[in-house]
């Protein structure tokens, strides 16, 4: 009954409209058949379930907000509100499915030459390819503007150097939109799997989005066609639009999360005795339910708030920093008050809410770190900025 | 030459069935506002099934419903699946109604179209009568092809795999015919997000009793041939019987399935 419960306190869904409670009970329906039974074992032992691709690729998950070449073409609404059920499983099936679509196939898709939407975006909408997107260097994080990764031209080619860092489906992607500087400024590229030079390795390890690959790559005088470039990108805007695209994702991710870790500990302290009663009738605890409810109404209210502005074509970077900063922030919280709520029970992997906390430890520093998106709305407010 | 097949799916949309159900106390009918809808599940085998034989042969499948205006949720979401077009009979005289109105009346509504095959899943979740199938191919004058496991159609021919006891009997019949599916004929598909964007655009055709011809005053629950005279709620449940392992546990746990007639 917490489910209902708490559905029925929210209320949201009359603000949804038919197609768009479709889309997320679709993806709700599919998770909880094929993912959701699999995914503590898939966090425990590293897996990242690329095999899941196709079948994301068949509901029309990949790519779903962007028009033509195979994709859904839905509205930017019903693309947050299927990444917060992803989330509510995994932020590392979330992260997947974020850098397919808004990463990879969002720089393809707005940036790239006609030939090469014609040979990726299919394939990748369908998830019989795969993307990633390499921005992010280990010495260059919240400012990619330093980033040391070069090409240079040698005839009509180009020859790429550097490495990347913190990469996302890096090592099993098919294909990588990499951001090099060159003399004309920050140039994006398209680099497949297999171009001599070009290696991959996976981050060790981990603590945080288990379920997920994170690699470094490496590009050693990589020569690629003058036909590699991503004709339409001028300078570090381009991949700065495309991490807007994922940021936004997040925004209602994050709540997805949020809300599976709040309905894993109603439901446990629904049942879990503790001086003869239900530790849900204590007060400490309902306190500590009503807060959490609260910030998830009001997360999952600002994440709509945007998405329609979004819908409108509308949404401003700012705005997507304070949807993330907040949805983050809080989501991390929540997951944390559950696991003291679980008690010693919520340090395994049988309950979700630390593993969604220590996923979100990453969420809250990619994709612009908590910090910066600070700074940002700062700057927004007084037009100082305080970082540059 | 034929072009195509014309399939009709019977779908009921009934209460969730891992939620807690109940009858009302007023008229101890099914209480639908307490608990989520949802597409009878071995319905959605059916449209399934349905969605198949057209990928197969070429043809339309209608969805056809019979229910309050909330049973054209689980239209449209068969429509998402990429059913052709629906057809929903909505009327609040049949508020109570029984299996051989309900029968009586799908079977009107089939009188008002071209169809070839007609498929339902085998039984709903939460009358699980199992006896419309075999109503409508009597008020149809249809072959009655029931307990379907695998469904193939060749020219006028269907041909169904029938579950029995032993195994299976292939029953093969000429259309028109009525052929109820089983649980586990084949996964129903997810509706994709282009299907659920192209099924707001598909055709929804609602009729009432008037509409069918039947008179009101003669359906219902006043005029149903079975009632439900009383119920009691599910006593709370017992606590279970722990078997302590003497190394005869084996034993002991046979002799309890044996004691409750399991063995």
């Amino acid at each position: 009954m917490p489910g209902r419960n708490l559905a029925a306190l929210i209320d949201i869904d009359r603000l949804l409209s038919d197609e768009e409670r479709a889309i997320r009970d679709t993806v709700a329906d599919f998770l909880s058949d094929h993912v959701r039974p699999n995914i503590a074992d898939w966090y425990e032992n590293a897996v990242s379930p690329k095999e899941l691709a196709p079948e994301l690729g068949k509901l029309g998950l990949l790519g779903m907000h962007l028009e033509g070449y195979g994709c859904a073409g839905t509205s930017a609404v019903a693309y947050g509100l299927a990444c917060q059920e992803l989330e509510a499983v995994d932020s590392g099936l979330r992260s997947f499915v974020s850098v397919q679509g808004s990463l990879s196939m969002f720089s393809i898709h707005h940036y790239g030459s006609e030939e090469q939407k014609q040979e990726w975006l299919p394939q990748l909408a369908a998830g019989d390819a795969i993307g990633a997107f390499g921005l992010t260097e280990a010495d260059h994080g919240s400012d990619p503007a330093g980033m040391s990764t070069r090409a240079a031209r040698d005839g009509s080619d180009w020859v790429l150097n550097g490495s990347k860092m913190w990469i996302t489906n890096g090592s099993v992607a098919d294909v990588v939109t990499v951001w090099a500087r060159t003399e004309a400024g920050i140039t994006g590229f398209l680099v497949p799997k297999g171009t001599p030079g070009f290696t991959a390795r996976d981050v060790p390890r981990k603590l945080s989005l288990r379920a997920s690959t994170t690699s470094e790559l490496a590009f050693d005088n990589v020569r690629l066609p003058a036909s590699a470039q991503l004709p339409e990108a001028r300078g570090l805007r381009a991949p700065l639009g495309c991490l807007s695209e994922a940021r936004f994702g997040i925004i209602f991710g994050a709540m997805g999360a949020a809300r599976d870790s709040l309905l894993a500990t109603l439901d446990y302290a629904d049942t879990r005795v503790q001086f003869d009663r239900p530790i849900a009738g204590f007060q400490l605890t309902q306190e500590k339910f009503a807060d959490m409810t609260l910030e998830v109404v009001k997360g999952m209210l600002l994440a709509l708030h945007l998405g329609r502005i979004k819908d409108a074509g509308e949404l401003r970077p700012e705005q997507v920093s304070l949807g993330k900063l907040n949805n983050v922030r809080e989501a991390i919280k929540i997951a944390r008050t559950c696991r003291t709520i679980l008690g010693g029970a919520g340090i395994t992997l049988d309950y979700s809410p630390m593993r969604h906390a220590n996923n979100l430890e990453s969420v809250l520093t990619y994709e612009g770190t908590s910090e910066v998106h600070t700074l940002v709305i700062g700057q927004a407010l007084t037009g100082l900025s305080a970082y540059r | 030459m034929r072009l195509g097949m014309n399939i009709v799916v019977l779908v009921k949309q009934v209460p969730d069935t891992w939620a807690e159900r109940s009858l009302k106390s007023s008229d101890n009918t099914l209480d639908r506002e307490s608990v989520d809808a949802v597409i009878n599940e071995v319905d959605e085998q059916a449209i399934e099934a349905g969605l198949r034989l057209i990928e197969a042969h070429g043809g339309e499948v209608t969805v056809l419903s019979m229910g309050p205006d909330r049973a054209s949720e689980s239209i449209r979401k068969a429509l998402s699946m990429g059913a052709t077009k629906g057809f929903l009979i909505s009327d609040a005289a049949l508020h109570g109604a029984c299996v051989m109105q309900t029968a009586t009346v799908i079977a009107k509504a089939l009188s008002t179209m071209e169809w070839d095959i007609v498929l339902t899943g085998g039984e709903s979740t939460d009358a699980r009568l199992a006896v419309l199938p075999a109503l409508l191919a009597e008020a149809t004058g249809a072959a009655q092809l029931t307990q379907a496991r695998k469904v193939t159609v060749e020219g006028s021919t269907v041909s169904v795999e029938r579950v029995n006891e032993a195994g299976y009997s292939v029953i093969q019949a000429s259309t028109p015919a009525i052929i109820s599916v089983l649980e586990g004929t084949n996964e129903a598909r997810y509706p994709s997000f282009k299907g659920i964007m192209a099924a707001k655009k598909k055709p929804l055709q609602t009729v009432n009793l008037g509409d069918l011809g039947i008179a009101a005053d003669e359906v219902g629950l006043a005029h149903a041939t079975t009632a439900v005279t009383s119920f009691e709620n599910r006593p709370p449940r017992q606590a279970g019987a722990a078997v302590k392992d003497e190394g005869d546990g084996g034993v002991k746990i046979a002799d309890y399935l044996a004691s409750r007639k399991l063995l």
